[in-house]
C-alpha cells in the first residue's frame, strides 16, 4: 500500500472513533448536567460490558444479532439500497427457523440444524426479494417498500404466534426448538458460564469474511458494487443492473433471516414475541458507523452490545436513567452521519477529495 | 493534527446545545423524580440493617399509573410501615430480564420479586441458580421451593365492573380495550362480559360488549395511541363506557373517552383522578397488597413458598369506592376543589340501586352462587 493509502485507511477509522469520543463527551456533559457522575457511570457501562469473562461473553450474544443485520444492511448499501426491512425479514427468518426447529422430528442434527438456518435464510431472502423485484421492475421506492414489509411481517408473526403456533401458557411463543435444531451455547460446555452466546458468534464471524469475500474478490461483488456506484453506468458496462438489485436485496434478507434464526435457535430457543428490541434498526447504525464494510460492522455491533449491556448495569448500579444510553448511540450516529464535523475537526492535509 | 481554534468553537457550541438540550428536559425530569422515588439513595441503619428487597419490573412499566405503580406502591407502603430498603429496576428489553433477576440475587437481596407473568422463565431459571434467596412472581405461577407465585382473580374484578357499565349504560354498548391479547387479559374480558350478560339476563336489559385489544407483544401495554384509537372506534359503534385492562395503553382510552364526554372504567390501581368526571371507577387489582403482603412475611419470618390467589373473598379484587372520593383520589388531583367536585358528582349518578346490585353480585361471587367464567 501507499503511504496515502494507509493514511486515507487511518482516517476512515478516525471519523467512527471521533464520533464515539464526542458522544461520550455529549453523554458526560449531560450526567453532569442531571447531577449524576459520569466516571462512576461510564465505569459501570464498562464493568458491566467487560466487567469479567461471562460478562464480555453476553456482550458477544447481544451483538451477534446486529453482525448479521449490520452486513444485512451494509450489503444492500453497497448496491445502492437502502434496506429499512431488515426487522421484518429478521422476523420472518426467526418464524421460519422456530417452525422448521420445533416441529420436524427424527432429523439427525447434522441435517436438522442446517436445514433450519436454511429455512430461517431462504424465508429472510424470499420476504426481501420482493421490494426487491418491485424496485427493479417497477421501480417503487425500496425505503417505503421494505418499511411496508416490516409492518406486514410483524401483524403475519403477531398472529401466528399468538394464535395458531402458540405453545402452551402465559407467553406468546413457539414450541421450544429440538435438542437436533439448536446452536450450542458457551453456558452449556463451560460451568463458569451461564452465558446463551452461541456458536452462532462464529457463524456472525464466517458471514463477515464471506461477504467481503463476496464484495471484492468476485464479479458478483464487482457487479453489485458498480451498480451501487452508478446504476447507468454499469448498465453501459453491459451489467443487468436489475437483476444485480433483486440479487442484492436477496443477500441482504438472507442475512436478516439469519440474524433471526440466531436468536431462535441459539438464544432463545423459541420465538417469543417481542424477542427483538430493534435489532434490524440498530443495524442500520451499525453499517453506517461501520462505514458499510465488514470489519467495521463487526466493530460497530460489537460496540452496540456493550453499550446494550453496559447500560444494563449502568441502570443496576448507578442513578443515571437508563435512557442515557439510548441517547449515546443517537449522539454517536449523529456524528458518524454528520461526518463533515469530524472532518472540520480532523481536516484532511491533502486537497484532492473526489477520491472514492 | 487538528486546528485548534476550529475545536474550541465546536466544543462551544456542543456545550451550549447540550445544556439547551437538558434543560428542555428538565421539567419531564422533576415529572418522573415525583413517579420515580426509588431512584433516591437511601442512607441504611446504622444499627440494623434493614430488609432488602429487590423488584424486577415490565419492561416500559413504570410510571403506568396501573400495574408496575401498583407494586411500587406496594414497597413504599412496606419501606414506610417496616423499614425496608428496595432497589427497582425496569429492564429495556425483554432478554435482560433473566440478567436483572440475576443480579439483584447476587447482591444478596432478602427477596427478589418479578413483576409479570413474562418474567416466569427467567425467574424460574434465576430461582433454580439461587437456592438460598426467596423469590416471589405477581401473575405467573412458579413451581420452585423458593418461590412465592402470587395471581389474582382478575375475572371476579371484571364481572363487577362489567355489570357496573351494563347497569350504567345509556347506548346499551359497552367496551374493552385489552393489552396484549394473552390467556391472562383474556380472563379480564371474559368476566366482563359475563358480568354485562349477567345484568343482561337479570334486569332484563340487552346490553352488548365491543372488544379490542392492542397487540400481541408487551409493547400493547404501553402504547396509548392505539388504545385512543380502539376506544374512538368503540365510540362510533355507540360504546358509552369502556373498560380497559391494557396498562398505559389506558391513558389513550381515558383521552378518548373524555374528548368524546364519555366514560371509562381504569384497571389494576386507583384511575378515578386521572380523567376527573370520566372514569366511573377502576378495577382494583391489588399487586400492591400482595407485594406489601409479601415483604411482611418475610420479615416476620412467615414467608412461603407457592401459590397465593387474591379475590373477591381477601379483598385482592374489587371496585374502588362507588359513593364518595377517596382521600387518594383527593391527593391524586392534589386536592383540587373543583377536579374533586367533578368526581363526587359522576358518583353521585351511580344510584343506591345501582351499588346495592354490585353489592349483592360480591356476596354471590364470595358464596360461590356465581361462578365466573375465566376464558
Amino acid at each position: 500500500m501507499r503511504k496515502e493509502d494507509i493514511q486515507d485507511n487511518i482516517r476512515e477509522l478516525l471519523i467512527p472513533i471521533g464520533a464515539i469520543i464526542l458522544g461520550l463527551l455529549v453523554g458526560a456533559v449531560i450526567m453532569l448536567a442531571i447531577g449524576a457522575n459520569p466516571i462512576e457511570a461510564y465505569k459501570a457501562l464498562f464493568i458491566g460490558a467487560f466487567g469479567d469473562m461471562n460478562k464480555f461473553a453476553n456482550t458477544l450474544a447481544r451483538s451477534t444479532p446486529l453482525i448479521f443485520t449490520g452486513l444485512a444492511v451494509a450489503f444492500a448499501f453497497r448496491c445502492g439500497l437502502f434496506n429499512i426491512g431488515v426487522e421484518g425479514q429478521l422476523y420472518v427468518g426467526a418464524l421460519a427457523a422456530a417452525f422448521v426447529g420445533g416441529n420436524l422430528t427424527g432429523l439427525p442434527k447434522i441435517i436438522h440444524l442446517p436445514l433450519t438456518i436454511l429455512a430461517g435464510m431462504a424465508a429472510g431472502g424470499l420476504w426481501a426479494a420482493i421490494p426487491g423485484f418491485l424496485k427493479a421492475k417497477r421501480g417503487v421506492h425500496e425505503v417505503i417498500n421494505t418499511i411496508m414489509m416490516n409492518f406486514i411481517a410483524y401483524a403475519l408473526i403477531g398472529y401466528l404466534v399468538a394464535d395458531v403456533l402458540k405453545a402452551p401458557g402465559q407467553t406468546p411463543r413457539t414450541v421450544p426448538i429440538l435438542p437436533s435444531a439448536t446452536l450450542i451455547r458457551l453456558g452449556e460446555l463451560v460451568n463458569w458460564s451461564n452465558s446463551r452466546l452461541s456458536i452462532g458468534f462464529l457463524i456472525g464471524l464466517i458471514a463477515c469474511a464471506i461477504i467481503y469475500f463476496v464484495l471484492w474478490k468476485t464479479t458478483i461483488g464487482y457487479e453489485v458494487r458498480s451498480v451501487g456506484l452508478s446504476p447507468l453506468a454499469a448498465e453501459y458496462g453491459g451489467i443487468n443492473s436489475n437483476r444485480k438489485i433483486i440479487l442484492a436485496m436477496v443477500i441482504s434478507g438472507a442475512l436478516g433471516g439469519l440474524a433471526g434464526a440466531e436468536r431462535v435457535l441459539g438464544f432463545d430457543r423459541a420465538l417469543i414475541l417481542g424477542f427483538s428490541p430493534g435489532f434490524g434498526f440498530e443495524g442500520i447504525a451499525v453499517a453506517l458507523l461501520g462505514r458499510n464494510h465488514p470489519v467495521g460492522v463487526l466493530l460497530g455491533a460489537l460496540l452496540f452490545g456493550a453499550l446494550s449491556n453496559g447500560g444494563a448495569w449502568m441502570n443496576f448500579t448507578t442513578s443515571v436513567p437508563v435512557d442515557l444510553i439510548v441517547v449515546l448511540q443517537a449522539v454517536i450516529i449523529f456524528f458518524v452521519a454528520a461526518d463533515q464535523i469530524i472532518r472540520v475537526i480532523f481536516p484532511k492535509k491533502r486537497k484532492d477529495w473526489g477520491a472514492v | 493534527m487538528f486546528k485548534s481554534k476550529k475545536l474550541v468553537l465546536f466544543l462551544c457550541l456542543l456545550l451550549i446545545g447540550t445544556m439547551f438540550l437538558t434543560a428542555c428536559g428538565g421539567g419531564a425530569e422533576d415529572q418522573d423524580q415525583t413517579q420515580q422515588p426509588a431512584q433516591d439513595n437511601q442512607e441504611p441503619a446504622k444499627d440494623e440493617k434493614p430488609l432488602q428487597v429487590g423488584i424486577v419490573l415490565s419492561t416500559g412499566g413504570k410510571g403506568d399509573k396501573s400495574f408496575n405503580d401498583a407494586a411500587i406502591a406496594g414497597l413504599e407502603k412496606a419501606k414506610e410501615e417496616l423499614g425496608i430498603e428496595y432497589k427497582d429496576i425496569e429492564p429495556r428489553e425483554m432478554a435482560q430480564d433473566e440478567e436483572s433477576l440475576r443480579f439483584l440475587a447476587e447482591q444478596g437481596m432478602d427477596l427478589v420479586i418479578g413483576v409479570g407473568f413474562l418474567m416466569e422463565e427467567p425467574l424460574r431459571t434465576v430461582a433454580q441458580e439461587f437456592p438460598d434467596t426467596k423469590f416471589a412472581i405477581i401473575d405467573a405461577v412458579v413451581d420452585e421451593k423458593n418461590v412465592a407465585s402470587l395471581t389474582f382473580k382478575e375475572h371476579e374484578g371484571s364481572f363487577l365492573a362489567g355489570a357496573l357499565a351494563a347497569l350504567m349504560t345509556e347506548s346499551n354498548t359497552v367496551g374493552f380495550v385489552g393489552g396484549m391479547k394473552i390467556p391472562l387479559i383474556e380472563k379480564f374480558e371474559a368476566g366482563y362480559k359475563h358480568g354485562v350478560e349477567y345484568i343482561n339476563e337479570t334486569e332484563g336489559k340487552n346490553v352488548n360488549v365491543v372488544s379490542a385489544y392492542a397487540g400481541t407483544t408487551g409493547a400493547a401495554f404501553n402504547d396509548p395511541a392505539t388504545g385512543k384509537e380502539l376506544t374512538l372506534s368503540h365510540i362510533s359503534q355507540g360504546a358509552d363506557i369502556v373498560y380497559h385492562a391494557s396498562g398505559g395503553t389506558g391513558q389513550g382510552v381515558f383521552e378518548a373517552a373524555s374528548e368524546k364526554g364519555k366514560f371509562a372504567i381504569g384497571v389494576d390501581s386507583n384511575q378515578n383522578w386521572m380523567y376527573p368526571g370520566t372514569i366511573i371507577a377502576s378495577m382494583l387489582k391489588r399487586v400492591d397488597v400482595a407485594v406489601f403482603d409479601t415483604v411482611k412475611a418475610v420479615k416476620e419470618d412467615t414467608y412461603k413458598a407457592g401459590l397465593t390467589v387474591f379475590g373477591i373473598d381477601n379483598e385482592g379484587v374489587g371496585l374502588t369506592d362507588l359513593a364518595n372520593v377517596t382521600e387518594l383520589e383527593k391527593s391524586g388531583v392534589e386536592n383540587d376543589e373543583a377536579k374533586i367536585a367533578t368526581m363526587q358528582e359522576l358518583k353521585d349518578k351511580i344510584t343506591d340501586e345501582v351499588k346495592a346490585k354490585i353489592k349483592e353480585i360480591e356476596d354471590k361471587i364470595n358464596s360461590g352462587e356465581i361462578v365466573v367464567r375465566e376464558e
